[in-house]
């Protein structure tokens, strides 16, 4: 009893925190002020895609971190791996703005020095201390990219082009969509009705109280029999739009990267409707055995060419904008493809992953929080 | 009678040799008189790592059911409740999720037994000794090829565009669009899990010994009388055997509805391993114990057919 | 003896259901030369490259953590699995079925309730996942196999034989030595190479209780994931198929001759019991 009650304190705690500067949870003392000497081995979790030998190797020859990488297909899967073994089992983690705070209250990660990341202070003023990883003036991490969850489709077979998210809930490609088989797709049917049904009045596609919540779910539902697969990996929504099972569904710029490179007729496009996104942190868990390292890699994936590396084979926006001239110059025209050094009216359009918790912005606390995400979607699957 | 045999000459006079020798018999006539050491010794170290490493973790796990987790940190919270039971009995999907788990399962393996009872037949009583060899080779290597290549194979054959597609149309046949559908997870459940009930079914019609069919025949029994009434019974230990294993695999699995199933595939499997994922290990352990009471249950019924003694 | 209609239609069953089994493993085998990193049909070019980008040192790393973790595994089985074929075999005592029951639930229940039954230990006992996490998830499907062999062979072999050894004057270890492990030997290496496989191939389990470390299964589905070097994934495959060929042919051979023991032992027995029927 008493220890929900702390829970929900805690909540409300957090809600006020993130509107008005009060008493921090962690006073961010007895934090490094220099980076020592390489632990000799380095252990990450992270998305596929973000730890490529292209920019790999070169950090382990020159720093001699050994890097391990483990791959999590979402966020709830990083949030589990980062618990493990009392979480020491793992140094780092690249985390999307719907696990960051999940891991900061759970005490999986660390408070971390950002002075000793040469590059951060060059990064773009809205990834410098986001409220998705920095509380109170307390950061738990180092803004690495961002991107959106884009609308991909196959040129041949679906015309003509779409420029609306409606294209995925009508029945007109029935049997041939995909989308992420993920809890917080809600909030994409969410960000479709605060434009297609304005009377729902949604503002936040994460904070949505027992009414809009429904009705999103109900759109869901429907969108059911249309669905060919809800793909778990990325892969599999790369093998379904090769061999002509999908013609239509959300992605993400990685997608759309590996099938144009493999000769496959397809674009994507962010619809006028807007589209979630993902802001991710790197991130350093409270008993990281390799702090040094860890560090290390914090700085060097920070830089400006591993940045414009990472962000062109993604498929992703640096948050660092002297990457900008480098993607440039790596493949041209693509620091305008993937936004790079974009307006700050653009960054707001993408609605970021976030943890839906049960305390509304507008200080209701009848919002649903994410267990309940995770059954209606486990139940909407059937 | 060979227990009168003088054991008490031959075990109690010590005999002449070696020290350790003598003293391994004598260690060995306290095993005989004391039957029940032994038993302690051999079933000791087993017994108790089973105990402790597995039954104990089973046990906790289905302790955690009846518990619940905090909503935001997604820690477990030790306040008792049947809520994670309440909503799996509440929730039509959940129905709907272990009726299909349990339904394909029992699919997969009538088909596995109605492939396997031939081919079984085949290679214990009609193949020769080199066609029994390349047969049992030939069913046996699939298994070291790796699950999941197998798997992810087959749903490259079932693609749109895969080979199966593009076989159909070069005879002019219309396409099977059976590509990431529970039929594709049926077929691909039957084919891996084929070998193991090969193994089985082909041990028990082997074991028939030929005087039984002779007699059979003796009496005045046709092909098919015998086959009904003598050679079916005598196998059927062994095609239980193989159900254990095909529907207990099926039964657990989520990989392959994961990677080859369609938009209403979830198994059992996936949801608990989806709860997992999000830290809902009590849910997950809920909804786990249902295939835990269904192969109860299946190997209840297994024993009193007499699988186990043709395992 | 069938009929002749019977049996060839048998023969042609057998065939096809053995061409359905073989059929995806010679897609594989093509589809380890596919020069695209995307798999799709039909096939667009055909390369050798991916036989050497496979053999990458992640790849040694996983291969020989998998051959560590079987061989590990499989020998716990062995002698734990054995202790306990003999100790229910040969004694009648309180709770008999229990343990029968018991020690067959790993394999029947399904891998994912083992998983995270031991995962949830493991969390609980603040124990790192490492190499000996999987060797213990391991173990205790292979203890089953090894179990299960075993019973039955000592179901088949007859007691008398041991009693008979030692009435001849042989101590525990001669009995052993020449009476107990000839009749065992075939069905412990049987049970060990199946234990093996089961092990080398095992993904569900192990995905529960690795830590950072991947076995041969978990870096296949890490590929698969990536989706970007499919190809290689492929060259693993046909590479294990053509590897294990020796050891299942082995297999094949003890199996073979089990059955010239069996019934050699078969009839040594029969012969004895029927002695002992006239002599009483």
């Amino acid at each position: 009893m008493t220890r929900i009650k702390r829970g929900h304190v805690l909540l409300a705690a957090m809600a006020a925190a993130l509107c008005v500067p009060a008493a921090g949870i962690s006073s961010g003392s007895g934090l490094p002020t220099s980076i020592g000497k390489g632990e000799g081995q380095l252990n990450l979790i992270a998305w596929e895609g973000y730890t490529q030998p292209q920019w790999v190797k070169p950090f382990e020859k020159a720093t001699g971190c050994q890097v391990h990488a483990k791959y999590a297909g979402s966020s709830d899967e990083m949030v589990t791996l980062m618990r493990q073994g009392g979480g020491s089992q793992y140094d780092g983690v690249s985390a999307s703005g719907d696990a960051s705070l999940r891991l900061i209250y759970g005490h999986d990660v660390q408070a971390v020095n950002p002075n000793l990341i040469p590059d951060w202070k060059n990064f773009i003023p809205a990834l410098k201390s986001p409220p998705h990883n920095t509380i109170k003036g307390v950061h738990y991490g180092i803004s690495l990219q961002w991107g959106p969850n884009t609308l991909l489709y196959n040129t041949k077979d679906v015309k003509p082009a779409p420029t609306s998210w409606s294209v995925i809930y009508s029945p007109k490609y029935k049997g041939k969509i995909t989308v992420p088989d993920n809890p917080i797709q809600i909030a994409d049917a969410a960000l479709y009705l605060s434009k297609s049904q304005p009377s729902l009045k949604i503002t936040d596609p994460y904070e949505l109280n027992p009414t809009q919540f429904n009705a999103a779910v109900k759109l869901l539902s429907q969108q059911k029999p249309l669905i060919k697969k809800y793909w778990a990996l990325a892969s599999d929504e790369i093998d379904l739009f090769k061999n002509g099972d999908a013609v239509v569904g959300a992605s993400w710029p990685y997608q759309t990267n590996t099938l144009i490179a493999a000769k496959a007729p397809v674009k994507d496009l962010i619809p006028k409707e807007g589209a979630t996104g993902w802001a991710d942190t790197w991130m350093m868990s409270a008993h990281a055995k390799h702090p040094n390292c860890m560090y290390k890699w914090m700085a060097w994936v920070s830089t400006p060419k591993v940045q414009a590396q990472q962000a062109i084979y993604f498929g992703e926006t640096p948050a660092n904008p002297k990457a900008c001239s480098i993607m440039n110059k790596l493949s041209p025209g693509s620091a305008a493809q993937y936004h790079c050094g974009a307006s700050a009216s653009y960054f707001r359009s993408i609605k970021f992953w976030k943890t839906p918790v049960a305390a509304c912005g507008n200080g209701q606390n009848d919002c649903m929080d994410y267990t309940k995400w995770q059954q209606a979607w486990t139940q909407l699957k059937g | 009678m060979a227990a009168s045999l003088d054991s008490a000459q031959g075990l109690n006079r010590i005999p002449p040799g070696r020290p350790s020798r003598a003293a391994r018999l004598r260690l060995s006539g306290l095993f005989w008189r004391h039957p029940w050491a032994k038993a302690l010794l051999l079933l000791a170290p087993p017994l108790l790592a089973f105990v402790f490493v597995y039954l104990a973790s089973l046990v906790a796990l289905f302790i955690s059911s009846f518990w619940t987790i905090d909503p935001f940190t997604s820690e477990v919270r030790h306040i008792w409740n049947v809520d994670n039971y309440r909503t799996l009995w509440q929730s039509s999907a959940y129905h709907s999720i272990a009726l299909r788990t349990i339904g394909i399962a029992a699919a997969v393996t009538i088909t596995d037994a109605v492939l396997a009872f031939p081919l079984g037949y085949f290679m214990a009583r009609i193949a020769g000794g080199r066609s029994r060899a390349f047969i049992f080779v030939a069913v046996l290597l699939p298994l070291w090829s790796s699950y999941l290549i197998r798997v992810y194979i087959w749903r490259l054959i079932l693609d749109h565009n895969g080979v199966l597609n593009w076989s159909l149309r070069k005879v002019g046949l219309p396409a099977a669009n059976i590509g990431y559908s529970n039929w594709a997870v049926w077929l691909i459940f039957a084919y891996v899990w084929l070998p193991f009930m090969v193994l089985p079914v082909y041990g028990a019609l082997e074991r028939i010994p030929e005087s039984f069919i002779e007699a059979s025949r003796d009496l005045g029994a046709g092909g098919v009388t015998t086959f009904r009434r003598v050679i079916l019974p005598l196998a059927l230990p062994g095609v239980v055997a193989g159900s254990i294993f095909t529907f207990s695999l099926t039964l657990g699995d989520y990989v392959t509805p994961l990677l080859a199933g369609g938009a209403s595939s979830q198994f059992i499997g996936n949801v608990v391993y989806d709860s997992i994922g999000s830290q809902q290990i009590p849910f997950a352990a809920a909804f786990a114990a249902v295939p835990l009471a269904v192969m109860g249950a299946y190997l209840l019924i297994a024993r009193k057919l007499g699988a186990f003694e043709a395992l | 003896m069938e009929q002749r209609t019977t049996r060839i239609a048998l023969g042609l069953w057998s065939a096809l259901v053995v061409l359905f089994l073989w059929l995806p493993l010679v897609l594989i085998i093509l589809y380890a030369f596919n020069k695209s990193n995307v798999q799709s049909w039909p096939i667009p070019a055909y390369t050798t490259h991916w036989f050497r980008a496979a053999w990458t040192s992640e790849v040694r790393t996983s291969l020989w953590l998998s051959v560590r973790v079987g061989l590990i595994a499989t020998g716990i089985a062995l002698v734990l699995g054995s202790a306990a074929a003999f100790g229910v075999a040969r004694f009648r005592f309180f709770g008999r079925e229990a343990v029968s029951f018991l020690l067959v639930l790993p394999i029947a229940l399904p891998g994912i309730v083992t998983g995270i039954a031991l995962n949830s230990a493991f969390v609980a006992g603040s124990i790192n996942l490492s190499q000996w996490t999987i060797v213990v998830g391991h173990a205790t499907f292979c203890v089953v196999v090894v179990y299960n062999n075993v019973l039955a062979r000592l179901r088949r072999a007859s007691p008398s034989l041991i009693e008979a050894s030692q009435d001849l004057g042989a101590d525990g270890w001669q009995t052993f030595r020449f009476v107990v492990w000839p009749v065992l030997s075939t069905a412990l290496v049987a049970g060990g190479l199946l234990a093996f496989a089961l092990s080398f191939d095992e993904v569900i389990v192990t995905t529960f209780t690795a830590g950072s470390q991947n076995t041969i299964p978990l870096l296949i589905l890490g590929y698969i994931r990536l989706g970007q070097q499919l190809p290689v994934v492929n060259v693993i495959a046909f590479t294990m198929i053509v590897v294990t060929a020796v050891p299942v042919l082995l297999a094949q051979r003890l199996m073979r001759d089990t059955g010239v023991l069996r019934r050699t032992a078969g009839n040594v027995t029969e012969a004895v019991e029927s002695a002992q029927i006239t002599a009483v």
